[in-house]
């Protein structure tokens, strides 16, 4: 499907040779057989997991934590890091909640009551501007992008209790007589079964990977991520993807605030509190690398039903919230450290020449503290 | 740590030997039951291609890997390297190919990283200055020791990568192309550096690329090809020829000037060029040069580092910016337009530096060699997976890439066949000027000679070809016309009949002697 499992097959030559190697496997298929033996841990823990609904309920947390992902593999493909998707993901909500509730004119004496889809573009706008915010900082300004996205993140975050004083619009039905109906769809809608949401995952997920895999953008953005001195010798337009990456980012975010406030049926502009850590992590245990270049949809997509099916699932045995946090962390400081095993394994195998990989002056985040649950709303 | 008393158990002259080395990645052998000795207080140059197998032994004998199989003997005791640093404190340091210095720290922080001088409070920052001044003095360098590494030239972190080993008063010195960056001088003053080491009994195994250069310095030869020894002999024994002969088993030279086709009109123009230096101190390292060069013409740009060869292709490709004057292809002003545009129009550089500047580690051969080329195969929206292997398969052929194929990682390849993969991702995409920056650095001979070979073919069909070298043999060989630089300005311009003394005057260089 991707890049990266067909240099795993090349670069282990030797592999055919010396038959079942279950380590390998073990390793390189690590997020799916961690998801494989959470689903079989808690289906007997617990009688309530392993069934259709709860499965679908789950789904559709992960929807969010999934979407988030995938923007934020864009980024960390690229060598960057993007933490102000939590807050875009809340000022989004907080502004569709906003318009939702009308906008009054006054100088017109008028109230403007756009219908959803209006609503929808114009939060998914206020992403891009934010991701474009985020992405002129870092390539045009060169300011790192942990420290840029850092201070977005505070700002988008201010802005979204700015605009509420704090409070939460609870009021997103719309009224029929207005044309403004139609915003719970996205959060309680189902299709064929499936709840929008996870509808919207497996949609953005596809073009996703097709961009990555087809498209001269994914060529650009896994060759800028690997080595971009050598990427911008070969013609490749630099500065333009890595804007992109954050502008695609901030997009994800704003559809996944509209999809988590749809399910809320309330906007708050705390929503989406740490979520960024969340989403860092799936794309971590998803096997692709903090210093770019590396990695694909399909791992960052078992990576976030890893961590949102570990979580549910602790939910629905009991165990403490505390616990779950502790959970959680474990899972993600296993996943790097078996990250750097496969890279290990990966530069050890042939007899290169001594190429080190290209990975200085990167903002290496490591999700240390992926505390959550507590300050959200 | 500390130095040879000479009083172990002699073993002939052989301080250090490796018996029967076997080293194998996977299915593949690396060494093939390699026994080789080194000379107590002499010089032994390993000689070889890339791929031989010549850094493997070495970090073998320095600790760095363990052996498949086989014996290391050290004054006559069979021993074995837990780690590089357990060598280091048995007197055995290496100098490696790639540079492994810290660039956020000063020269006097490298030389002692890992090893730093105490007292009883902390380190002793005034004993460490002194003894790097010292060393720095002793390699004629004028460097303070307080100078960040990133500050420093190329040629300049090498001889601090030096320092640092010879800081370690160690009795065996392996020396992995230590003299890739350097300068003339700085070669002859390592030279100095070498013979007085060896006179105090320090034995040296030298590695390097440059074979007239190791001739003239090393006391003994030993060739590896193909992971197994092919010849020893005494240096005063052999010469040029049979090094290269028991190298690649032939005889060959690097090629000559292809005749029978005539130029065409003017390609590329260089017009009054000013580049100013990166750090910002304001002066020019290219200083209002210009340079015409035909269709079908190979120009070689020869001069010593800090010439500004690396400032001058840059700025034409559009890698750093012109100060003054412009660029000219096929009469068109290119000056102003951006990396990828030049591509597009014809105007393409492969860089000196490979690793850093040529080649995207996590990607494949395959698509490192494409990744100039993207709109060839792609189709509207998409990119045509089967236009792109056929454009792989037809580079790899053409470029002669030895590789199991375009899915092969790129870390696999050895250094040659690495630059062949950065020349053949440029010609790739059917330029009209194609500009080569050191396109033979730390390649060995022959695919040296298959690279010029596929510049001369190339040229004879019509493309300029401008490169830049360091090693005079290089320009006498494909070039039609050798332009010398120095000091940012062409010193001298010579046709494909010039004298080796003559190219080296013009570039400032001491004729060595």
């Amino acid at each position: 499907m991707t890049d990266v499992s067909q240099a795993r097959k090349q670069s282990s030559p030797s592999a055919g040779g010396e038959g079942f190697d279950l380590a390998k496997l073990l390793l390189e298929g690590r997020a799916f057989f961690a998801l494989i033996v959470i689903i079989v841990v808690f289906s007997i823990l617990s009688p309530y997991y392993l069934s259709v609904a709860n499965f679908l309920t789950m789904a559709s947390h992960v929807a969010i934590f999934g979407i988030l992902a995938i923007g934020m593999l864009l980024v960390i493909l690229n060598g960057g890091i993007d933490l102000s998707v939590g807050s875009t993901l809340g000022l989004a909500g907080v502004v569709a909640g906003f318009l939702m509730q009308g906008v009054t004119l006054t100088w017109l004496g008028v109230v403007l009551y756009p219908p959803v889809w209006v609503v929808a573009v114009l939060a998914c706008m206020l992403g891009a501007v934010v991701g474009l915010i985020n992405g002129v900082l870092i390539a045009r300004f060169k300011v790192p992008a942990f420290v840029a996205t850092l201070g977005v993140m505070y700002m988008a975050r201010g802005l979204a209790l700015l605009m509420t004083s704090g409070l939460t619009y609870n009021n997103l039905g719309g009224k029929p007589e207005l044309g403004n109906t139609g915003f719970d769809a996205l959060g309680f809608n189902r299709l064929f079964g499936v709840p929008t949401g996870v509808v919207v995952l497996v949609v953005i997920a596809l073009i996703g990977s097709i961009v990555l895999n087809r498209t001269a953008f994914g060529r650009w953005l896994y060759a800028s991520g690997g080595n971009e001195r050598a990427a911008e010798l070969s013609g490749v337009p630099v500065k333009t993807v890595q804007i992109s990456v954050y502008v695609l980012s901030g997009i994800c975010a704003a559809i996944a605030g509209l999809i988590l406030s749809s399910q809320l049926t309330s906007a708050g502009p705390t929503a989406g509190t740490t979520y960024e850590l969340t989403a860092i992590a799936a794309v971590v245990i998803g096997g692709a690398a903090l210093t770019g270049g590396r990695g694909n949809i399909r791992g960052t997509l078992l990576g976030a039903f890893v961590i949102g099916f570990l979580s549910d699932g602790l939910v629905i045995i009991g165990i403490s919230s505390y616990w779950q946090t502790v959970f959680t962390g474990a899972v993600i400081v296993l996943a790097v450290l078996l990250n750097a095993v496969q890279y290990r394994r990966r530069s050890k195998l042939p007899a290169s020449t001594g190429g080190q990989p290209t990975s200085q002056k990167r903002g290496k985040a490591e999700p240390a503290n992926p505390a959550q649950g507590k300050t959200a709303s | 740590m500390k130095p040879a008393a000479d009083t172990g158990p002699a073993n002939g002259d052989a301080v250090l030997s490796a018996r029967n080395i076997v080293m194998s990645y996977g299915g593949v052998h690396a060494l093939k039951g390699v026994n080789f000795d080194i000379h107590r207080g002499k010089v032994t140059t390993l000689f070889g291609e890339n791929g031989a197998g010549k850094s493997t032994l070495m970090k073998i004998l320095s600790g760095v890997v363990t052996p498949t199989s086989g014996d290391i003997v050290l004054d006559g005791n069979l021993v074995s390297f837990s780690s590089s640093s357990d060598a280091r404190d048995r007197g055995i340091s290496i100098i490696h190919q790639e540079l492994s210095l810290a660039p956020n720290l000063s020269v006097r922080d490298n030389i002692f990283m890992g090893r730093e001088l105490r007292t009883r409070t902390g380190l002793d920052f005034a004993e460490e200055s002194r003894q790097a001044r010292a060393l720095m003095a002793d390699l004629e360098e004028d460097i303070d020791p307080m100078t960040l590494v990133e500050d420093l030239r190329l040629g300049q972190q090498q001889i601090v990568e030096i320092a640092r080993a010879l800081s370690v008063d160690s009795r065996i010195l392996i020396m992995d192309e230590p003299t890739s960056a350097l300068s003339a001088t700085e070669v002859e003053v390592l030279f100095k550096v070498i013979r007085d080491l060896t006179s105090r009994g320090v034995s040296i195994v030298y590695i390097s690329h440059h074979l007239e250069e190791a001739l003239q310095i090393t006391d003994y030869a030993v060739v590896l090809r193909d992971g197994a020894i092919t010849a020893t002999a005494e240096a005063r024994d052999i010469d040029l020829e049979w090094i290269v002969r028991n190298m690649v088993g032939e005889n060959f030279d690097l090629g000559s000037p292809p005749t029978g086709h005539a130029f065409g009109e003017v390609a590329l123009s260089i017009e009054d060029v000013s580049v100013v230096d990166a750090s910002g101190s304001g002066y020019s390292v290219v200083d209002h040069l210009s340079l015409d060069v035909r269709a079908g013409e190979i120009v070689c740009i020869y001069g010593l580092m800090g010439a500004g060869r690396t400032e001058l292709l840059e700025a034409v490709a559009g890698r750093v910016p012109m100060a003054g004057g412009r660029a000219l292809l096929e009469g068109e002003d290119v000056s102003g337009l951006s990396i990828a545009q030049r591509i597009s129009r014809g105007l393409v550089l492969v860089p000196e530096d490979r690793q850093r500047d040529g080649l995207v580690q996590t990607m494949t051969v395959g698509r490192n060699l494409s990744l100039a080329s993207i709109e060839a195969f792609a189709k509207g929206l998409f990119l045509s997976r089967s236009r792109e292997r056929e454009l792989v398969e037809d580079s790899i052929r053409k470029v002669t890439v030895k590789t199991a194929g375009g899915n092969a990682m790129i870390g696999s390849l050895s250094g040659g066949n690495q630059q062949k993969v950065v020349i053949g991702k440029m010609l790739t995409t059917n330029p009209k000027v194609i500009l080569l920056d050191e396109p033979s650095r730390g390649i060995d001979v022959g695919a040296k000679a298959e690279v010029f070979r596929l510049l001369s073919e190339r040229a004879a069909q019509g493309l300029a070809v401008v490169f830049s070298t360091s090693e005079v043999n290089e320009c006498l060989s494909i070039a039609h016309r050798i332009v010398v630089m120095r000091r940012g300005r062409i010193s001298a311009e010579f046709g494909a009949n010039a004298t080796k003394e003559q190219i080296m005057a013009a570039s400032g260089e001491a004729v060595v002697a």
